[in-house]
């Protein structure tokens, strides 16, 4: 990210709520020099530091994506790392990982050290970046994964495709005892898929939209799932969709195979029902939006473990390829800037998850790819997610950080929302009503 | 009724008002000057994306029926072909202010985003594997004619359900009516979870006999290249409607275009249940119906050179 100061300022008497390091209580949270460096009694006397009146206010860890694309190099007219990661401050992340399925791919070392010098210079959020698994997402050979690793990659996916041969995946694994980097798989068999375009399922039967089935998912977990566990490497499957799929990384868990998974907001919030509108601007994803049941599932995958945590798969689209037909619009929609608050307003308030769990979760995707995960605890660089949970929004009303309008909830209107995000020991975003001072 | 999009979207009377309005039609048809002058001076454009043979014909020759300036457009030789969006395509054809753009499209939901995206009234021909529902109004016009009242009526939509929008119209628009429909075909050509939209699903012929109309789909030759079905011979085998499953009181309906010696045999279709030559003639009739619920019924715009726009609209039977 940027260069820069490291922040001065207090939150004053704020409710933190940290549930990892065990820290639950309102605080004045002191930052200085961009790290966390007390949390004490409210109302003490303080100098030099800017104060902020964060009463009534949520202080979180602030958030880490492990999934989002950020179209560069080849699509900035979708997004780049300035708009994605403006996008990611906004939605209270202090951290996100880009895919590699840009255009072209990235796929070499050199591909790996030109988009970190530029993050250090247009992105102000910290950006991780992941190279392909095959060279050109081709699925054939494998990329440099030695040297890729060297300049900086965090682990590699080819996600956006499958890797259609397990004798590839397996070469890949068998590599990865060399040069680290979880492998993190988008499972999808295409064979299955075919030409689907939506869940398959009551809904694409009364739609006549080719339906993508749930098992399209689930049988390629199961099989990348055995081949993990027998070359006993790690892997991180991406935005599970479907019941059994859940069930596929539960068994697979159990059995002792190093995996880890995703879901991301909207398959937690939203059913393939809303497909019925068909508005492929909000609802025209890959996995696709499945059945209530699934949505269960996934919510009951987030509550026992078997879900370790929440990734948007943030996926920008201009207007032009989501003002077609439903069958023909791009897959894909964005998410960064309204993950914490859709599913605040979705699970949280009426009680389906905790908000403890929820703040676990929207951190948890740190963990699978080696990195620290966030934490308010004194002594840590200051990663903080400042929220009103009280605040109903419109969203997309006030514009979108993001350079895309493809919003899965566009228009909705949610409570919770981040009110400013210290990322990396910096300021990186503040809601522009709030920094003048009338909010909350 | 602003536009004609989905089966979906009508309730009973509405059905019921357009298929009277088609029997008025029909008397029409009886005369020596088939021509009314109802839509003089408007414009009705015919934007097909898809071939077709009767739907267009039929939509075009109700409009030049009903007296409208007639724009036909299709897709192929058009500026479509160089690429240009659906959304541009509507722009541009705003500019001609057309009163109604009846659109063919192989995508689901084009024919909504066309009535988003312009002033005039849309007729969904077809939209993908979505809806027909002029097809599906013809085909309740012409069984009332024949049975009065659908009431109870069973009848089985066999062949490929899966990439057949008229099979999703007629379900919807059967069932509406109060028949009772079941679908019948090969398991992959039966769109998993159809049995929502509330309906029997059957895989065998067996209970053929129960219906009182038989509503065989076509099967494209495609189909057996993607596996679907083995064989045309298997799919005749266990699916085709001959003489020997086609009981003497049961009506035989097809959209058409039909694949003789496939779905049917071709002594069925020439047989005295057949009630294919009626469906086309009802298309006629229905699509003038359709076109004239859709401009001449409800509140219209003011039209300057017909002075008052109070005024009702030309009654149907007087010659332009």
């Amino acid at each position: 990210m940027r260069p820069g100061e490291g922040a001065d300022l207090v939150l004053r008497g704020a409710t933190v709520l940290d549930p990892v390091a065990g820290i639950e209580g309102v605080h004045d949270v002191i930052v200085r020099g961009g790290r966390i460096a007390e949390l004490a009694p409210p109302g003490g006397e303080l100098d030099e530091l800017e104060e902020i009146d964060a009463e009534g206010l949520h202080a979180f860890p602030a958030f880490f994506d492990p999934h989002v694309h950020l179209r560069t190099p080849g699509h900035e007219h979708k997004e780049d790392l300035e708009t994605g990661s403006r996008s990611a401050a906004a939605g209270g992340y202090c951290g996100i990982l880009a895919m590699a399925n840009t255009d072209p791919t990235v796929s070499t070392p050199a591909d790996i050290e030109a988009l970190r010098e530029a993050a250090r210079e247009g992105a102000c959020v910290p950006v991780g970046f992941l190279a392909t698994v095959t060279r050109g997402m081709e699925g054939e050979e494998l990329t440099e994964m030695g040297a890729i690793r060297d300049a900086g990659a965090l682990g590699f996916s080819d996600d956006g495709l499958p890797i259609r041969s397990a004798r590839i995946l397996r070469r890949a694994l068998q590599y990865q005892q060399l040069c680290g980097g979880t492998i993190a798989l988008h499972e999808e068999d295409p064979e299955l898929s075919g030409d689907g375009v939506m869940h398959e399922g009551p809904v694409s039967a009364a739609l006549g939209l080719a339906g993508i089935p749930s098992i399209s998912e689930s049988t390629m977990i199961a099989r990348d799932a055995a081949v993990a566990g027998y070359e006993n490497a790690r892997i991180h499957v991406q935005h599970l969709s479907a019941a059994e799929s859940v069930e596929a990384v539960r068994a697979a868990k159990a059995a002792g195979v190093r995996i880890s998974c995703e879901a991301s907001p909207h398959h937690l919030c939203v059913t393939d029902e809303e497909v019925r509108s068909l508005d492929p601007r909000r609802f025209k994803m890959n996995p696709p939006l499945r059945s209530e049941a699934d949505r269960q599932a996934l919510i009951e995958g987030l509550r026992d473990g078997t879900i370790d945590c929440i990734a948007t798969d943030h996926a920008p689209h201009a207007a032009e390829e989501k003002e077609v037909p439903f069958e023909q619009a791009a897959m894909g929609v964005t998410g960064l800037e309204t993950a914490f608050a859709a599913l605040h307003t979705n699970l949280v308030l009426p009680g389906v998850i905790d908000l403890g769990l929820l703040i676990e979760r929207m951190a948890g995707g740190a963990a699978p790819f080696d990195l620290g995960r966030p934490t308010l605890a004194p002594g840590n660089e200051a990663n903080v997610a400042l929220c009103d949970l009280g605040a109903e929004w419109t969203v997309g009303e006030e514009g979108y950080e993001s350079r895309s309008q493809n919003s899965w909830c566009a228009d909705s209107k949610l409570t919770g929302r981040v009110l400013m995000t210290l990322a990396a020991g910096r300021v990186a975003y503040r809601l522009r009503s709030f920094s003048l001072g009338v909010a909350a | 009724m602003r536009h004609l999009l989905a089966i979906e979207d009508l309730d009973r009377e509405a059905i019921e008002a357009i298929l009277d309005r088609a029997e008025s039609f029909a008397e029409v048809g009886r005369r020596d000057i088939k021509k009314v002058p109802t839509l003089r001076g408007r414009t009705v454009v015919s934007l097909f994306y898809e071939s077709s043979t009767r739907t267009s014909a039929s939509f075009e020759l109700a409009a030049k029926r009903l007296s409208a300036d007639l724009i036909s457009l299709k897709a192929a030789g058009s500026s479509v072909d160089k690429g240009e969006s659906l959304k541009d395509t509507c722009a541009t054809l705003s500019a001609y202010d057309p009163a109604a753009i009846v659109i063919r499209h192989p995508y689901a939901g084009a024919a909504q985003l066309v009535a988003d995206w312009s002033e005039a009234a849309v007729v969904n021909a077809g939209d993908g594997k979505h809806e027909h529902p002029s097809q599906a109004l013809l085909d309740l016009f012409t069984l009332r004619r024949r049975l009065d009242s659908l009431e109870g009526v069973r009848i089985w939509i066999v062949g490929d359900v899966l990439h057949s929008r008229v099979a999703r119209s007629n379900l919807v628009a059967f069932q509406a009516m109060g028949a009772e429909v079941t679908v019948c075909g090969p398991p992959a050509l039966i769109p998993r979870g159809i049995e929502q939209l509330g309906c029997e699903v059957s895989h065998s012929l067996e209970r053929l006999g129960e219906a009182d109309v038989v509503y065989a789909l076509r099967l494209q030759r495609e189909r057996m290249a993607e596996s679907f079905v083995p064989s045309v011979r298997e799919y005749a085998a266990h699916f085709q409607i001959d003489s020997r499953r086609l009981g003497p009181r049961q009506l035989l309906m097809h959209p058409g275009p039909v694949n003789r010696g496939v779905e049917l045999s071709g002594e069925v279709i020439d047989s005295p249940q057949s009630l294919m030559t009626e469906q086309v003639a009802s298309g006629l009739v229905v699509r003038m119906a359709i076109l004239y619920e859709l401009l001449a019924s409800g509140p219209q715009r003011p039209v300057t050179e017909a002075g008052d726009p109070e005024q009702s609209p030309t009654p149907i039977g007087q010659p332009a």
